[in-house]
C-alpha cells in the first residue's frame, strides 16, 4: 500500500512537532503555515532585519523556541513545506489554499490540524477605540516588531499572560500604569497544588508576578472593568473593586482573559482528520509539542511504521501531568461572566459595530435560542472575523436571554473561506 | 528597572505616535507611499508598525464608522486590511516594503 498523503495545517509547536515524528517514521508531509517563517505565535519568528538573541525575545523558553525553530530549518529541505500559505477551506479530502495571490488545492488522506490558539476575548464598553490591543497582540508588537502598544499601558484581564506581558513590557522598558486582574489572588492561593504539578512552569509565573511589584507596578486583582473610555482613542480605563469606583489614566490597554483555540472546535469526528496542540484544546506550547508528536506517532503506527510504545506512553504521562496543570490555570484565572452583563450601547461585534442592545432586540423579535440564527438575523458572527472576538460573549448574551445553559446555545459555525481572502481590482495586471 | 525611553518623548501626547519602538529600533530605512503621501519605515516593520510608529490610528473601520488601529496583530480579527498596491493586505501581517503605496481609507471602495 502506498503511504497516504498527509497534510498539517500549522507550523508551530504542534504541527512541527508532528512533521518531524512523521519525518523520523520516514513519512513526508505538507505543512502549510499562514507565517513567514515557523514557530507558530509563541515561538514567532521576528523578520530578518532584527539580529537580537533569542534570550532577550524568548526569555526562560529561549532554549525550547531555538530548538523549535532549528527543527523547521532542518525539516524545510526534507519535506514539503509551504510558508506563507493560507489553508481557508477544507472539504472531501482536498485543502484549498492561498499563497503570493495563488491559489492551490491539496488533496490529502491524512489531515492534522494544529492551528493554535487566541486570545480569549470578552467585549467591553470602549473597547473599539485605538488604542486598545488583544493581550497577546501587545505581546507580540513587542516580540515581532520591538514596540510597546502605547507609551501608557495598562493590562486588563486575566490569565498568565497578563502577567508575563507585563513583565516582558516593564523589562523593555515600557512604562505600564496598572495590572488589572478579574480574578482575585484567592482563586489562585485555592489552584496552587494542581499548579504545584508543574512547579518550573509555577515558579517563573510567581515570579513574573513578584517582578512586577519589585518594578513598582500596580498589580490589582478582583476588580470589575466598567470600560474603557476616550473619544477617538483610549484616555481612560474605569473598573470598580469591592465598592470603589477607580479609574486609571492611559492611552493604550492590552486586554485579554486567557486563550482559547483557533479553530472554535475541540475534537475531530471525521476519519482521518487530527487535531493536535492549542488548537484543539487550550494546553499550552509544551503540551503542543508532545500532542504533535504524538498525533505524528499515531499516524505513523496507522501507516504501519513501527508503533513507538514506550515513547507514546512517555508522551501520555506527561500530557496528563500538564492536563493538571492547566486545570490549576482554569481555576487561577476562570473567565468572568461579562458577556450577559453588559450596557445595551456596547459594541458586541467589532467587524461591524453591532451593539449589544442590537443584538438583544434581534433576540426578542425573532424567538432566537441558537447561535447560528442569532448570526442569520443579527449579524454577529458575519463579520470578516466569523465571531472569532465576539462569538463568546454573544453565546453568553444569548443563553442569559433565553435562560438556557452556554452549552445549549450552540456555536457559530466557520464558513469558507475561513478568513478574507484578496483579490486584485479590475484593471490591475 | 532601567530608565523608560518612553521618558525622551515630548509630553505634548496628541503629536505622538501610537506604538512606541523599544528594542532594535535603529534597522535600516525605507520609504514608502502612506495615503499619498511619503513615509518612512524600518526594514523589518509590518505595514501596521511603520504606520503606527507614525501616527495615531491605522485605517477606518470595515463600516466607516470610526477608526482604529488594529487589535489581535496576529491575523485573527481581520481589522487591519489595508488597499496595498492594487489589492488588499492585512497590515499585521505584511512587512513594508520600499516604495509600496498603501491607503487606509474607505475599505469598501477602490482606490
Amino acid at each position: 500500500m502506498a503511504d497516504p498523503a498527509i497534510a498539517i495545517v500549522g507550523a508551530g509547536p504542534a504541527g512541527i512537532r508532528a512533521a518531524e515524528a512523521l519525518s523520523r517514521h520516514g513519512l513526508s508531509a505538507i505543512l502549510v503555515d499562514e507565517a513567514p517563517k515557523g514557530g507558530g505565535q509563541i515561538y514567532r519568528q521576528p523578520p530578518d532585519s532584527f539580529q537580537g538573541p533569542a534570550s532577550s525575545r524568548y526569555g526562560f523558553e529561549a532554549r525550547k523556541a531555538s530548538a523549535l525553530h532549528l527543527t523547521i530549518k532542518r525539516l524545510a529541505t526534507a519535506i514539503d513545506y509551504r510558508p506563507s500559505t493560507l489553508a481557508w477551506n477544507v472539504c472531501n479530502g482536498r485543502l484549498d489554499t492561498l499563497c503570493a495571490g495563488r491559489g492551490e488545492s491539496v488533496v490529502f488522506d491524512i489531515l492534522v490540524i494544529a492551528t493554535g490558539a487566541m486570545d480569549r476575548m470578552l467585549p467591553l464598553p470602549g473597547w473599539t477605540l485605538p488604542g486598545v490591543y488583544a493581550l497577546g497582540g501587545a505581546q507580540i508588537a513587542l516580540k515581532y516588531q520591538g514596540c510597546a502598544i502605547g507609551q501608557n499601558t495598562v493590562f486588563l484581564g486575566t490569565g498568565p499572560l497578563l502577567y508575563l506581558v507585563a513583565y516582558q513590557y516593564a523589562k523593555a522598558g515600557a512604562k505600564i500604569e496598572a495590572v488589572l486582574d478579574v480574578n482575585p489572588a484567592h482563586a489562585k492561593r485555592r489552584a496552587l497544588f494542581a499548579l504545584a504539578s508543574s512547579p518550573r512552569t509555577l515558579a517563573k509565573g510567581i515570579y513574573y508576578r513578584a517582578s512586577l511589584g519589585t518594578h513598582g507596578i500596580a498589580v490589582e486583582e478582583g476588580v470589575t472593568p466598567m470600560g474603557i473610555a476616550g473619544t477617538d482613542e483610549v484616555r481612560d480605563v474605569h473598573y470598580r473593586r469591592g465598592s470603589v469606583d477607580k479609574s486609571v489614566r492611559c492611552d493604550a490597554v492590552g486586554l485579554g482573559f486567557g486563550l482559547k483555540s483557533e479553530t472554535q472546535d475541540g475534537e475531530s469526528t471525521v476519519s482521518g482528520v487530527y487535531l493536535a496542540g492549542d488548537g484543539a484544546g487550550i494546553g499550552g506550547a509544551d503540551a503542543a509539542e508532545l500532542w504533535g508528536e504524538r498525533v505524528g506517532l499515531s499516524i505513523a503506527a496507522r501507516c504501519g511504521r513501527r508503533h513507538d510504545a514506550s515513547r507514546i506512553a512517555k508522551i501520555d504521562r506527561r500530557l496528563a501531568r500538564l492536563a493538571r496543570f492547566r486545570a490549576g490555570l482554569e481555576r487561577a484565572f476562570p473567565l468572568p461572566l461579562l458577556g450577559s452583563t453588559l450596557p445595551d450601547d456596547t459594541i458586541l461585534c467589532r467587524c461591524e459595530s453591532i451593539r449589544v442592545g442590537q443584538v438583544k432586540d434581534a433576540i426578542r423579535a425573532f424567538d432566537v435560542v441558537e447561535m447560528n440564527r442569532m448570526k442569520a438575523i443579527s449579524r454577529v458572527g458575519m463579520g470578516r472575523c466569523q465571531g472569532r472576538m465576539c462569538g463568546h460573549a454573544a453565546a453568553e448574551l444569548l443563553a442569559a436571554e433565553t435562560r438556557q445553559d452556554l452549552a445549549a446555545v450552540g456555536r457559530l459555525r466557520g464558513q469558507p473561506p475561513i478568513k478574507p481572502l484578496p483579490m486584485p481590482w479590475p484593471g490591475t495586471p | 528597572m532601567k530608565p523608560s525611553p518612553l521618558a525622551q518623548h515630548s509630553t505634548d501626547e496628541a503629536a505622538q505616535p501610537r506604538m512606541v519602538r523599544l528594542i532594535e529600533a535603529e534597522r535600516a530605512r525605507l520609504t514608502f507611499s502612506l495615503d499619498g503621501a511619503p513615509a518612512t519605515a524600518r526594514e523589518g516593520d509590518t505595514i501596521l508598525t511603520a504606520v503606527l510608529t507614525a501616527r495615531r490610528y491605522l485605517a477606518e473601520s470595515a463600516g466607516g464608522e470610526d477608526t482604529r488601529a488594529g487589535f489581535c496583530l496576529m491575523g485573527a480579527c481581520q481589522e487591519c486590511w489595508v488597499a496595498v498596491d492594487g489589492t488588499r493586505a492585512r497590515a499585521c501581517s505584511t512587512l513594508v516594503t520600499a516604495g509600496m503605496s498603501v491607503a487606509t481609507g474607505g475599505h469598501f471602495t477602490v482606490g
